[in-house]
Parts: structure tokens; sequence; C-alpha cells
């Protein structure tokens, strides 16, 4: 075969693109192989594989969606996790003589999909998964709005983590940092296939990730039960309709900067080329008006989370509501306004610079008033120390700091100094995991028994508890103290020695943070197999107060036999007040959503798109993308999509729940 | 919708224990509504790069020298026409003649199709006098702004044409119905566009 026929068939994919040289990524692969070779043995030998296509990848539940994105999320949590040690190691290390272990070329691919995948495919999962599980039950809706756009949704994100995945072991990753900076990112400096990897996952999860969020908005605008207005949604649910405006008004930003960028790379326009008239600024200026609201994206549901948890937990309605309400959509709207901050030293001037720099400390005022508002929540409390209980105390203290650094960061002259340094990395692994990721595990502790009907081992929890905790400031604490010396970012290799004994600590800190991931695992092990010990019937283990409570755990297909109606904010808690008594007859056949399996049928082209772009193979894109849209017409063909589930069968499930609650009562 | 009442007294009513009728794809025109916006915002990105852009012309071929108005005007009024022809048959589709959306849709796509044709004309020339989108960060603006519009209309095509097939089958029925108005709301919407395309690319580019 001639060299251009093999060049049209399989592009520049070639032998040479698997990284056989590089002992770590082939040891890394041979136990990923082997891992997934066991995996799909497992599931053909216990005959999984029909189950898990009828009632998971087709489905159009939410919450079996939700705890799909869940699952995703924390599989994602152990690869980038791993890139984190692997930095840690090697920066403990390469001082001086000692060159490390990674060479430049692998350590700059990790740090680039660290912050990647951390942001992209663990922190969003895991928000897109809690909100999809725990928002349509919390205002007493049957499903969201689109269901299968919520399934289509999923696959999506999970063909982007695929891209990712595959670029660990088919060519390589973007070297360009997280956010692909150009020019930089731009054809002269990364002629290989790691931005393109970058560009075509994020843009592929980008799809549904927007999509998620207009199903989320139109979901709690449109179906509230009766009488939940405005002011008596779950403040939860109240951070998520901020969290999915901001996506549906960030996420497009992302998508045509990304598209400017793949154009300059595919096509040689100009946009942020050094020459022809273009301008790198122009990518900064843009990738951050996405990029801010991003990281509010992922902390109001957090917010929403310890907004919940502090106030079941202390047994008393919610401090502040309106106010917690307010600081929300201030937070959402200030969000768009700071974006300048993150490049303060491009040198737009000192009235520029001023305007961003006050923005930003302003959003500290209702972000404060958060604080206070869960403290006087706390204030006279019976407070129960819970897992989520502890996850949100910790919270408070991380939290706090992690903001005042971002403020001694807001100041202009500062930011000058600290800019890019390992300060900058230590605040914002300060918010992030102190903020996100506490509440997310606050969250998971908190609805896991909602969403399996036992709750969590308690003993388990507190080791990953405390290791999380303890691990954080052991492992970044250093690294604020290097960001003050002047020690800039993303460096693989020192030559100060008397910098060393941080990067140490830093490494044992990481180490303590491994331990609690890993005990966060045997959590969920000892948890599953302790679970008839561990089983709560009532649905309402933690005595909470909203509507998710209300319903048994896990909740039936259709949530909720009789749509709830509202009288009060905390809306089980003044249902339990008053006496509320679940009505035990007259069910009624109740109309919903057909699984399908279009979605997956359609990420999995889009994958094949991604992929054949990557590596200029353009017939399979073009092959691919026809898929694409044949698949999605022919869906438009199919109106028959809903159908009843009969009033026997609803009738069965609450009797069977009847009897339950009648066992407990007893 | 008695159930839902609260009555007076100490015992509120809880449970809505008749099953309200809620109109399928209810939420479909709002979450439509959301997706325009959303690619609204992806214009105006593409509308920022432009202003940014609109003078960055390399020592290249300038926007005076480039644009041609008459060309414009003529594809201009082929979209206006266009969103006429769509708002007819919005209203044969309300008197439920479906005769006459078929044909007023048929009378949309062709004006449709015009507008790309004269676009598409419009490009090769372009292309043909060196002045192709790699030329200068002005020239990559405007084909990006341009073509992104163009590519939308492309996809409004499809669209309509899939709908006719729907409609001949299966009729004016509420769900075909629902599609109709999500369509006219994003050719309407492309139009809108084009008339920022219209003024800010075009005129001010040629008054340049």
């Amino acid at each position: 075969m001639s060299d251009t026929l093999i060049k049209m068939i399989f592009g520049r994919l070639s032998i040479e693109s698997l990284p056989i040289h590089e002992p770590i990524v082939v040891a890394t692969f041979a136990g990923v192989a082997l891992g997934g070779i066991a995996l799909v043995g497992a599931l053909t030998y216990f005959r999984l594989w029909g189950y898990l296509w009828k009632e998971w990848f087709t489905t159009v539940d939410h919450k079996r969606i939700g705890i799909m994105y869940m699952v995703l999320g924390l599989v994602m949590l152990l690869r980038g996790f791993a890139d984190a040690i692997m930095m840690r190691l090697q920066q403990s290390m390469a001082f001086g003589a000692n060159e490390g272990y990674l060479n430049s070329h692998h350590y700059d691919q990790i740090f680039t999909a660290h912050g990647v995948i951390m942001i992209f495919f663990v922190a969003m999962p895991f928000v897109t998964g809690l909100m999809n599980f725990v928002v349509p039950l919390q205002i007493g809706a049957r499903d969201v709005s689109f269901p299968f756009l919520n399934n289509f949704s999923f696959w999506m994100t999970a063909a982007g983590a695929a891209l990712v995945m595959a670029s660990l072991f088919i060519g390589e990753f973007a070297r360009t940092g997280w956010l692909a900076m150009a020019p930089l990112s731009g054809l002269d400096y990364s002629p290989d296939v790691g931005v393109d990897y970058y560009i075509w996952a994020l843009q592929i999860a980008g799809v549904g990730t927007l999509l998620s969020g207009v199903n989320l908005v139109a979901t709690i605008v449109k179906m509230r039960a009766p009488g939940m207005g405005l002011m008596k949604m779950p403040i939860f649910t109240w951070t998520a309709l901020a969290t999915n405006i901001l996506i549906v008004a960030a996420f497009p930003v992302l998508t045509a900067v990304l598209a400017m960028l793949s154009l300059d790379r595919y096509v040689g326009t100009q946009f942020f080329t050094n020459t022809g008239g273009g301008n790198p600024m122009m990518y900064v200026n843009m990738i951050w008006i996405w990029g801010h609201p991003e990281v509010y994206i992922l902390i109001l549901p957090a917010f929403g989370i310890f907004s919940e948890v502090t106030s079941t937990f202390s047994g008393k309605r919610l401090f502040g509501y309106t106010s917690m309400v307010y600081a929300v959509l201030v937070i959402t709207i200030l969000s768009y306004l700071v974006w300048l901050h993150h490049f303060f030293t491009m040198g737009s001037g000192a009235s520029v610079n001023s305007f961003f720099g006050i923005t930003t400390m302003i959003i500290s005022i209702p972000t404060g008033a958060k604080i206070f508002n869960w403290l006087f929540t706390m204030y006279k409390g019976r407070i129960r120390f819970e897992l989520p209980m502890m996850w949100t105390v910790a919270f408070m203290l991380t939290f706090v700091i992690g903001g005042m650094t971002g403020v001694m960061l807001a100041v202009p002259p500062a930011d000058f100094v600290l800019h890019n340094s390992l300060f900058l990395v230590a605040h914002f692994h300060n918010v992030i995991i102190g903020g996100v990721l506490f509440g997310l595990f606050a969250g998971i502790n908190y609805w896991w028994p909602k969403a399996f009907g036992f709750k969590l081992d308690k003993k388990w929890g507190l080791v990953s508890f405390w290791c999380w905790v303890v691990g954080f400031w052991v492992a970044f604490t250093p690294l604020y103290v290097l960001g003050l010396m002047g020690v800039t970012r993303r460096l693989r290799h020192f030559e100060d020695p008397s910098l060393q004994i941080w990067f140490v600590v830093a490494a044992i800190g990481a180490a303590i943070i491994a331990v609690g991931i890993a005990a966060f695992l045997m959590q969920i092990f000892v948890s599953i197999r302790n679970r008839e010990a561990l089983r709560d019937d009532s649905g309402d283990p933690w005595n909470a107060r909203t509507l998710e409570w209300a319903t048994s755990s896990p909740p039936p297909a259709y949530n909720f036999a009789f749509s709830p109606v509202i009288h009060d904010l905390d809306a089980w808690y003044d249902m339990k007040a008053r006496g509320a008594k679940r009505p035990i007859t007259g069910y009624l056949p109740i109309h919903m959503p057909k699984n399908t399996g279009t979605g997956i049928i359609l990420a999995g082209f889009s994958l094949v798109v991604g992929f054949a772009m990557i590596w200029y193979i353009w017939w399979l894109a073009a092959a691919a993308f026809l898929g694409l849209l044949v698949t999605a017409i022919v869906h438009t063909f199919n109106y028959d999509r809903d159908f009843y589930i009969s009033a026997e069968e609803v009738t069965e499930t609450e009797n069977a729940r009847t009897t339950v609650l009648a066992r407990l009562g007893a | 919708m008695s159930a839902t009442t609260v009555p007076t007294g100490d015992t509120p009513v809880f449970y809505q224990l008749e099953e309200e009728h809620h109109e399928p794809g209810g939420s479909t025109l709002l979450g439509f509504w959301m997706y325009l916006m959303s690619d609204c915002l992806i214009f105006a990105m593409l509308f920022a790069a432009w202003g940014v852009y609109g003078t960055s012309f390399a020592g290249g071929p300038t926007s005076h020298e480039l644009f041609k108005l008459p060309l414009v005007a003529v594809n201009t009024a082929m979209l206006l026409f266009s969103s006429i022809t769509y708002g007819f048959a919005m209203i044969a589709m309300q008197e439920q003649r479906k005769g006459a959306v078929q044909a007023w849709l048929l009378l949309t796509a062709l004006f449709g199709a015009a507008f790309l044709g004269i676009e598409l004309y419009e490009f090769s020339e372009l292309i043909h006098e060196g002045a192709g989108p790699w030329r200068s960060a002005f020239l990559s603006s405007f084909f990006t702004l341009v073509g992104t519009h163009g590519l939308h209309v492309t996809f409004g095509l499809i669209w309509l044409f899939t709908l006719m097939v729907q409609i001949g089958r299966k009729g004016l029925i509420p769900a075909n119905v629902r599609r109709l108005q999500c369509l006219s709301l994003f050719w309407h919407f492309l139009d809108v566009i084009w008339i920022g395309v219209f003024t800010f690319v075009y005129l001010f580019g040629a008054m340049r």
C-alpha cells in the first residue's frame, strides 16, 4: 500500500502514536487493560449486559442518570488523583542533580490532564449528578422536563471523558495547562494531537453540560409541585437553578472560544496567532469569561448542600433563607463581572484592574453572609454530628481561609507578586477541595440513603473525613508558603535545595489524601456489604425537612404516587408536624417516558467524530457525522415516547410501602 | 383542581388526589428559548471577535475593498422573505390547513436555499481573490461569524425538510405543531442575527 493511501485511511494515526517508549504509561495500560478485561468478563459471565442496557444505559429516570453521573465522577476522580500524586512525587524529588522520574513531555501532560479531569470530569459530573438526582425529588416532580435529553447529556459527558482517557494510551494529551492558553495551544507550538484531544473532549462533554443545564432550568421553572412558589423552594433547588442558569449563560462562551481555537488549528485562521492580526489575549479574555462563572457553577450547589445539611442536622429552619436566596443570585450576577482578575498582569491599566479587583472583593460579601447564616442556623440548634454535618463544619473552617487568600489575590498589586505562583494553586485548591469537594462528600453521605435505602458506614466515613481534612492542610499549606516565596506553578525541576522540605511535606499530605480516598471506597464497599444492618425503611433517616424525604428510599420510578401540595418552605417538616396522612388508596395510572437507546448511540457517534477529527481521519469523521445526523433525524420520527404505569402496579408498590411504614410505626 | 385548594381549618390538603392534566411537552418552548439564548451567546462571542478583529487586516484586503453591498442586499432580502413566508406557514397552521402549511414551508426552504447559495458564491469569490479566512484576523472573524450563521441556516433547512415529511405523514398533530413553533423561533432568530451581521459586519465594514 502506498503511503498516501495509508495516510488517507489512518490520518496521522500510526504505530508510533502508541506510547510504547513510556514505561509508566505501558504499565498503566497493562493494568487498565487487565482490569477492563476482567470487568467485561465478569459482566458477561454474570449476564449483566442486558440488565445494564435495559435498566441503566437507556434509562430516562433522573435518579438513575444521577447515579451514573456519580459513578463517572468517582472513576475519573481516581484518574485525576493518580495525576496529582505523580506530580507531588515528582516535585518532592526533582532537586539539583535529581531529575525525578517524569520527563517534561510526560509531566506537562499530567498537570494538564489533572486540571481538565478534576474540573470537567470529576467536579462537573458529581455536581450534575447530585442535582439530577435531588432536584426533581425536592420539587415534588416525577422526572425532569426532557428525560431523553437528560440521558443524552450524560452520555455526551461520558464520551468526553472517554476521549481524555483514550489520550493516555493513543497519542498524548495537551501539554498546555488546563485552559490551553494561546498561542501555546496553537498549531505552531503544539503541533501534535494533545490539544486536539483537549478540544474535542471538552466540546463533546460541553454539549451534554449545556443541555443538562437547559433541562434543569426548565424543570425547576415548570415542574414544581402545587403550592411551591419561588420563595418556598428548598435552598438546594435555588442553588441548582442559579448554577444551571450560569451553565446556560457560560458554556456557549467556551464552545465559541474552543471553536475559534480549532479553526486556528484546522483551517489556519488567525484568531489567536501572533501573526496575521490575531491576538492571544483575546483567547485569555474569552476563556475566562466562561472560566470564572464555571467556578461558581461548581460552588453554588455545594453551598446548597451545606444549607440543607446544616438545617437538617441542627434541627432548625435555615437562618436567613431570604438573604441566602439573594446572596446566591448576587453571586450569580457578579460572577460575570470579575473574569479579568485572572490576568491582572495582562497590563490593562490601573482603572480596569481596580474595577475587577473591587468587583472580586464584593463577591466576598454575599459569601460571608452565607457563612453567618449557617453559623446562626447552628446557634442554639440541637446539632447532630453525623458525617454530612462534619463535612459541613470542616468546610466552614477551610473555606473561610481559602476565601481570604482569594481576597488577597483580588488586590491587583499583590496579584502582580502572586500571579501564577503556588500561592494561587494553594488558593484554588483550598476553595475547590474545601468547598466543592467537601460539599460533595457531605451530599453523598446525606443523600446516599435516599438513593439506595441504606446509610453509609460511619466508621470508614470518619477515617475518610479526617484523612481528607488533615491531608488537605498538610498538602497545601506548604504551597501557600512556597508561593509567598515566589515559586511558580507547573515546574518539573528545582535548583534551590532549601525548597525541598516543603515539597516533601506536600507529598506527605497527598499521601494522606490518598488514604482518605481509599477509605471512601472502603466506606462504600463496607456499606454495601452491611446494607441490611444499615437499612433505613422509613425513607427519612435524618429526620429531614425537604420533600425528597417524603417518599420511599429508593424512590419508585414515579417518585410520588400523588403530587404533594406545599404550604411551607420546609415542606416535609411541615407535613410531619401537622400530621399529613399519606393516602393509601385511589391510585391512578401514571404517565411516564419510555427508555431509549438513542442517547448512547448519538454519543457514540460523537465520540467517533471527535476521535477521527483528532487524528485527521476525514472519511471516518464524515461517516460518523452522517451517522449522528441520521440517528437524530430517525429519532424524531418516533412519536411513541411514553407509557402508563398501570394503577395496579402503583397500588402494589405503594401497598408494600404502606406495610413497611405500618411495621415501623408498630 | 378542588383538591389543591387549601380548606380553612387545621388540616390542609397535603396530597393532590386527582391527576393534574399536564400538556405533554409543556416545557418545550421554554427549553427551546433557553437553547436559543445560549446559541445567541455563541454569536455574541463571534460578534465580539468581529468587534476586536474587524480592522485587523494584517496588510491584506480591507472590508471596504471586499464587501459588495448590492449582493448582500439581495441576500438579506432572501432571508427576510423566508421569514415572512414562514410566518404565513404559521398562520396556515393555526387554520389547520395542512396543504398550505406545506406550500409555505417549501417556499421558505427555497428562499433559504437561495440565501445559502448566494452566501457560498460570495465565499468562493472571496477565497478566489485570495481573501480566505486564513489571510487575516479580520477575514477569520468575518468567515467564522457569517459561516456560523450559514451553518445554522443549513441545519434549519434539514430540519424544515424533515418536518415537512413528518407533517405529510402525521398531519398537524400537537407534536408537529410544537415542532413547527420551535423551528419558527429558530428561523426568526437567525433573521435577527442576520440583521446584526448585515449592520455591524457589512454596512459598518463597507464604510471603513
